[in-house]
């Protein structure tokens, strides 16, 4: 790979964004759980559950912490390393950021300190419902940022401006109900949900295996497999959901991720496993399964899916289209006033393919001067990776199936087994703790690796979206970053570590004091408790 | 008719400038303090008992204030995109040393004391002090650039170019009216952490803190004024050339910017901007009484007063322009020519609307909430779950 200024921006931002979403989906699922076990602890005023919220309350917060911080980076990095990209469509990428901010971020950071430090301040219920602000105004957050990622994959409510050389916002609500955002926010949040319980019910069977803490590591098991078992479900269908608007939104990225080269008549199989060449334009030794990529992608039997040669050639219109458009913005920024009507014709009818024409910029000035070899190498630039796509999604779906057995095996146990789980299964929990990790990351992978070349889908090409900066000043703070980032990763894990080793603070004896009041509630009707005084 | 047009596009540049300013403000008067805190942290606490007080203070504030920050950010690339786009990449090394210190801050907080060794300890601690004093200095030492001009220019393509190398842009950064500037920014937030700290801590703590903001208070008045001065003298100001079209496309090109003798020829065209500094000296000035007399409501408020006359001055001065360029001032950021769409700004205005109200409702009741001072009892007997 060559050093240039793009790649190292890429992998700039590759870094922080997969290294900042180490902590986020914990974050989304864990506040949920938290809230769950608090809610429970409410409504029975059962001490363990106290204990229970405490105890993963304080992991939640170990991890908050570095998603709060790497989190900082994600805000400014697109003004310092993706400047033109920042101007370039800032005017709708923008809202829904500082939306996150109002909406969610306010919400969570404000309340995050109650839920630590409030416990003595206020009653029961005001903690419950702060706990519950913290869920919501993480998974708010989520809502925001998928909306602003969304739009970067299908942009729509927005056109070119050639007076100000920027996309503008036509509409909000199309920002806002973009399908491809909404399938993303569900299918990111429950894949945190899966990663938290995934987090939880490992964490407890170690307890369980150690014999440490069994009621409290049962307990958390519960909660664990019913709302994991929920999100592992919920992560597949909005995955599928995915796959329907990428068939009409994402057309290239769908063909890369399948490998498939040419277009198939309906309905397409999908292929299983193969080895997808780029040189050849060929999967080898794929197998398929007939129709099932047909169903997946239109849900029906007739519509075809393209293949990537299509779409090459697709492509090559668009770009010739583009240089139309391109060459009327010229004269109508040349002679702003009075720029000929049929300039202003011609701009508006190709201008949705002007992106295309900026692709043309990464090997000359003036798209205006592209040979027809200039075209198709360019058109064939549009192909992103397809090998890593290919093998990337099959792993991720592949992990998504398999948390969908170990969630239902566990809630089995769980409600028809009397919390009883052989001790394989116990390993099993605790071994597959950083499969969710490596699936959520596989998933932001091919989200985003495969949408190249483009940063916004089709409208802006990541050659041309970054800063005007030196080499130097990338690698230096890339280096700073790595550095940084990994003794803070370190230092994260040993906390952790630490803290799971030590274990929740049980107060036996006021979880038997309690149980023996709840007995005698149980057996008698006087109303009277077996101690003096209550301690509730 | 549609929607967004009950507000016209000028009108909705204005109240995003305000808005801009708000959140600045915002930030400073309650990160603020955070900073401030942080950078006192090591000198104001001798034994652990006194730093965890300290910490404490702050311990369940300082997220949702820093949020002020990043929705700083958020707002900024939202309705003024051009700003956002050069002013983050035009100083990218300081941009960078800003979030390593921010980004230590947060994991100082929650990591420092979760385990007993008095290395660890101390080693979080002066984490805590490089993200409070770090970042203070440095906004300090933007806006002294920004008041300069910032050496950038556009490409027809509104692409920003910068001039100098990578060393020359941050060293340059450091020249002697910016570091002037960061001194002020900075002492200004050391006086506002120990009036908090006068306000939320007792005894030995809370003294030392008065005396410290004491000195630093009168340092902030002194650096300010001087600030003032060399204004007037030493430093060319900008101005807009020609017709000066309000609600146009936000295009900076499409502009004519000249230099001018002075920044403070607006105190002439505009007098009644003049209420911002005195504002500030005012606020200043009964902070330092304050501290002094052990005033510990009233201190906070007038510091608050002399942060938000200080940073208005600023933006009062520059008014319209945000990021003037030193090397082509026709590709200046002024309020008229560089902020988002119409469209854009009415529907940043309508979230802002309904949720800055929320946030200010349930930020107020968490303070209510803490209310009161942090004792070294509350830290011993909570020794597992405070900071």
């Amino acid at each position: 790979m060559e050093l240039d200024i793009v790649e190292l921006s890429r992998l700039q931002f590759a870094m922080t964004a997969m290294y900042h979403f180490l902590f986020v989906p914990l974050t989304l699922g864990l506040s949920v759980i938290v809230a769950i076990m608090e809610t429970v602890y409410v409504m029975t005023l059962r001490p363990i559950w106290r204990q229970m919220t405490k105890f993963w309350g304080m992991l939640f917060g170990i991890n908050f912490a570095l998603g709060v911080a790497t989190g900082i980076t994600m805000e400014f990095q697109f003004g310092m390393n993706w400047s033109y990209y920042s101007h370039y469509v800032g005017d709708i990428f923008g809202a829904p950021l500082a939306i996150e901010g109002l909406m969610a971020f306010f919400l969570e950071a404000t309340f995050v300190g109650l839920f630590f430090f409030g416990w003595e301040k206020l009653s029961k219920v005001q903690h419950l419902v702060v706990t519950w602000l913290v869920a919501l105004g993480s998974n708010f957050s989520a809502l925001w940022i998928l909306i602003a990622n969304g739009w970067m994959q299908n942009p729509v409510g927005a056109e070119f401006n050639p007076e100000t050389m920027r996309m503008e916002m036509t509409s909000f609500f199309a920002v806002l109900f973009n399908e491809v955002a909404q399938a993303k926010f569900v299918h990111t949040v429950s894949a945190g949900y899966v990663t938290a319980a995934v987090f939880v019910m490992g964490v407890s069977a170690w307890y369980l295996l150690k014999g440490r803490h069994t009621a409290l590591a049962r307990r958390s098991i519960t909660v664990a497999a019913s709302f994991g078992l929920a999100g592992a479900l919920s992560v597949v269908v909005l995955g599928d959901e995915s796959g329907y608007s990428a068939s009409h939104t994402q057309r290239m990225k769908l063909a890369a991720i399948e490998g498939m080269w040419d277009t198939h008549a309906a309905p397409a199989p999908f292929t299983a496993i193969g080895f997808p060449d780029l040189e050849a334009r060929e999967t080898h030794y794929a197998i398929e399964i007939p129709w099932v990529m047909g169903l997946i992608g239109t849900r029906s039997l007739t519509e075809e899916i393209p293949g990537i040669n299509d779409l090459v050639a697709e492509a090559e219109e668009r770009i010739e289209s583009g240089i139309i458009a391109y060459d009327a913005l010229m004269t109508i920024r040349e002679q702003r006033d009075d720029t000929p009507a049929q300039i202003r014709e011609s701009f508006e009818a190709h201008s949705a393919n002007l992106g295309f024409a900026f692709l043309l910029k990464r090997y000359m000035d003036d798209p205006r001067d592209a040979t027809p070899e200039d075209i198709a190498r360019t058109a064939a630039d549009t192909i992103p990776g397809v090998a890593p796509l290919f093998w990337a999604f099959r792993v991720m779906v592949g992990l998504g199936f398999g948390f969908i057995a170990v969630m239902v095996y566990f809630f089995w146990r769980s409600s028809f087994k009397q919390q009883s789980y052989p001790r394989w299964a116990l390993r099993l929990a605790v071994a597959i703790i950083p499969l969710p990790w490596i699936a959520a990351e596989l998933g932001w992978f091919v989200a985003e690796y495969g949408r190249q070349p483009w940063t916004v889908d089709g409208v802006l090409p990541t050659a041309l979206s970054v800063s005007h900066l030196s080499i130097q000043d990338l690698l230096l703070t890339l280096a700073g970053f790595v550095t940084f980032y990994t003794v803070l990763f370190i230092v994260e894990i040993g906390l952790m570590l630490k803290y799971i080793r030590k274990g929740p603070t049980e107060d036996v004896e006021e979880t038997d004091a309690w149980e023996a009041r709840h007995e005698h509630r149980l057996r008698t009707h006087d109303g009277q408790g077996p101690f003096a005084n209550p301690a509730e | 008719m549609i929607l967004y047009e009950l507000l016209d596009y000028d009108t909705l540049r204005v109240i995003w400038w305000l808005l801009l300013g708000v959140l600045l403000i915002g930030f400073a008067l309650t990160d603020g303090f955070d900073m401030g805190v942080g950078a006192l942290l090591p000198f104001v606490g001798r034994t652990d008992t006194d730093r965890r007080v300290i910490i404490n203070t702050v311990g369940p504030v300082w997220e949702g204030n820093q949020v002020w920050f990043i929705l700083g950010g958020g707002a900024i690339f939202a309705a003024w995109p051009p700003l956002y786009a050069i002013s983050f990449s035009g100083f990218y090394l300081a941009m960078f040393v800003v979030l390593a210190a921010l980004i230590l801050r947060p994991v100082a907080f929650k990591y420092r004391s979760k385990r007993e060794s008095g290395r660890w300890r101390s080693t979080w601690d002066w984490a805590l002090f490089i993200g409070g004093a770090v970042p203070a200095l440095i906004f300090g030492v933007a806006v002294g650039n920004v008041l300069q001009g910032v050496p950038f220019e556009l490409t027809p393509d509104l692409f920003a170019r910068y001039e100098g190398s990578y060393y020359g842009k941050f060293f340059g950064l450091l020249n002697p009216f910016a570091l002037l500037a960061g001194i002020v920014s900075l002492s200004m937030l050391l006086t506002h952490g120990a009036a908090w700290l006068s306000l939320k801590a007792e005894g030995a703590v809370a003294k030392r803190a008065r005396k410290i903001g004491a000195v630093t208070g009168a340092l902030t008045i002194a650096g300010f004024a001087l600030s003032g001065l060399w204004l007037m003298v030493g430093i060319d100001g900008y101005a807009l050339a020609g017709e000066v079209v309000t609600d146009g496309p936000s295009n900076p090109l499409y502009s004519e910017v000249v230099r001018t003798q002075s920044w403070l020829s607006a105190y002439a065209a505009r007098p009644w901007i003049a209420v911002a500094p005195v504002l500030g000296f005012i606020g200043m000035v009964l902070t330092v009484r304050g501290l002094r007399s052990g005033a510990e409501v009233s201190t906070l408020l007038w510091s608050k007063l002399g942060i938000f006359g200080a940073i208005s001055s600023v933006g009062l001065t520059m008014f319209p322009f945000m990021l003037p360029s030193s090397i082509s001032p026709n590709s200046s950021l002024t309020v008229w020519d560089s902020s988002s769409s119409h469209q854009t700004l009415f529907v940043m205005l309508v979230s802002t609307a309904i949720f800055m109200p929320l946030i200010l409702v349930y930020t107020a009741w968490v303070y209510k909430v803490l209310w009161g001072k942090v004792t070294e009892a509350d830290v011993t007997e909570n020794n597992e779950t405070a900071y």
